[in-house]
């Protein structure tokens, strides 16, 4: 490096290096099994209404709202989840714990969904201590074959304000973290809503550890689908 | 201060890093053009927003994806149909969930219940 002290290049390594392992870097976490999911193969997701275990009214909508982004992204197709919305509560469902009670059979009548998506928010919202202020909003989610009933995958990701937006990472999920901040930035300030994208988007997103598989329309060919372990 | 982080002097490292990533990650595309649509979504969630100014907004993403080239997300179409039916138009309700089963014949069987249960005006 011929770079002096005061050139950006001088940033230049230690920032790729960042980058590169960021992207590649796989935590050593637990193998999920993907047999039932690669069996399954589900091309479109029913995302209904998440179960609030958090005293925030806005999580389950706050969620719902942005759940379509990572999972659309990653090749599914996912349904209006306004309308999923509507029909429930034309149905006389407007509550979550009883939607998530609706039998699969009911669902896959009424949607054609290849699979559920069932996801609770345990946690959303701002908690304060001394000199600042921390926004944290976790999520677990569940997908179920609406066709056999199985359990198709798990997962739980969290997200919080305290990270700051730098260290989203390269690859598909940085690019999806980002993207999701920028969409709401400019019309949103809910903090806790800008939280609760970050969270979908390491929930929701293929490529991650232990994350969902690719979905079939995405342009991903299928022996990269199972992420790597 | 500023300087330092510069875009001129990013660029070419950004590109070294796009570079070296596609040994292990795809430089990733997105699949669709979202625009503000989900945002639009959670404010029509909160009844922050009319069904009007919805239809406006959401015609105005699908412009421009149509200028960039990219395919709206899925559920968008069938959203703006929402909006069009709670505006009374029911032709451009049934328009637009018979172009979003166009899009994704995923949804196929919805639009065709939703189609089915919606009386005729």
């Amino acid at each position: 490096m011929k770079a002096t002290p005061s050139h950006p290049r001088r940033f230049a390594a230690p920032l790729a290096a960042a980058l590169l392992l960021g992207a590649c870097a796989t935590p050593r976490t637990v193998p999920s099994d993907y047999t039932a999911f690669k069996e399954a193969r589900p091309a479109s997701i029913l995302v209904l209404p998440p179960l609030n275990s958090s005293p925030d009214v806005n999580a389950t909508y706050s969620m719902m709202s942005q759940a379509t982004f990572p999972l659309a992204e990653s090749g599914y197709y996912v349904f209006p989840v306004t309308l999923v919305d509507e029909t429930f509560k034309q149905n006389g469902l407007s509550s979550p714990p009883d939607i998530h009670g609706v039998s699969i059979t009911r669902l896959r009548d009424i949607f054609g969904a290849d699979a559920a998506l069932y996801i609770n928010v345990r946690q959303y919202g701002t908690s304060y201590v001394i000199v600042s202020s921390e926004t944290r909003v976790t999520a677990d989610a569940k997908l179920v074959d609406l066709r056999s009933g199985k359990v198709l995958w798990t997962g739980t990701a969290t997200a919080s304000s305290a990270e700051g937006n730098n260290n989203s990472g390269g690859g598909l999920v940085g690019m999806l973290v980002r993207a999701a901040i920028r969409q709401i930035a400019e019309t949103v300030t809910n903090q806790g809503h800008v939280v609760a994208g970050q969270t979908s988007v390491r929930l929701l997103s293929a490529g991650r550890p232990n994350g969902i598989l690719f979905g079939p329309r995405s342009l991903k060919p299928l022996k990269e689908s199972v992420p790597a372990q | 201060m500023t300087h330092f982080f510069s875009m001129r002097g990013l660029l070419p490292i950004a590109g070294a890093a796009v570079t070296a990533l596609s040994g292990c990650v795809t430089p990733p595309q997105p699949l669709y053009h979202w625009g503000d649509f989900q945002a639009q979504q959670y404010a029509y969630f909160k009844s922050e927003i009319g069904p009007e100014e919805g239809i406006q907004r959401l015609e105005k993403v699908r412009e421009n994806a149509k200028a960039k080239g990219l395919p709206v997300p899925p559920g968008m179409q069938a959203h703006l149909g929402l909006l069009y039916g709670q505006t009374g138009r029911t032709d451009l309700f049934e328009q637009s969930l018979l172009a979003e089963k166009q899009q994704f014949p995923e949804s196929a069987a919805y639009v065709d219940f939703l189609l089915k249960k919606t009386p005729k005006q």
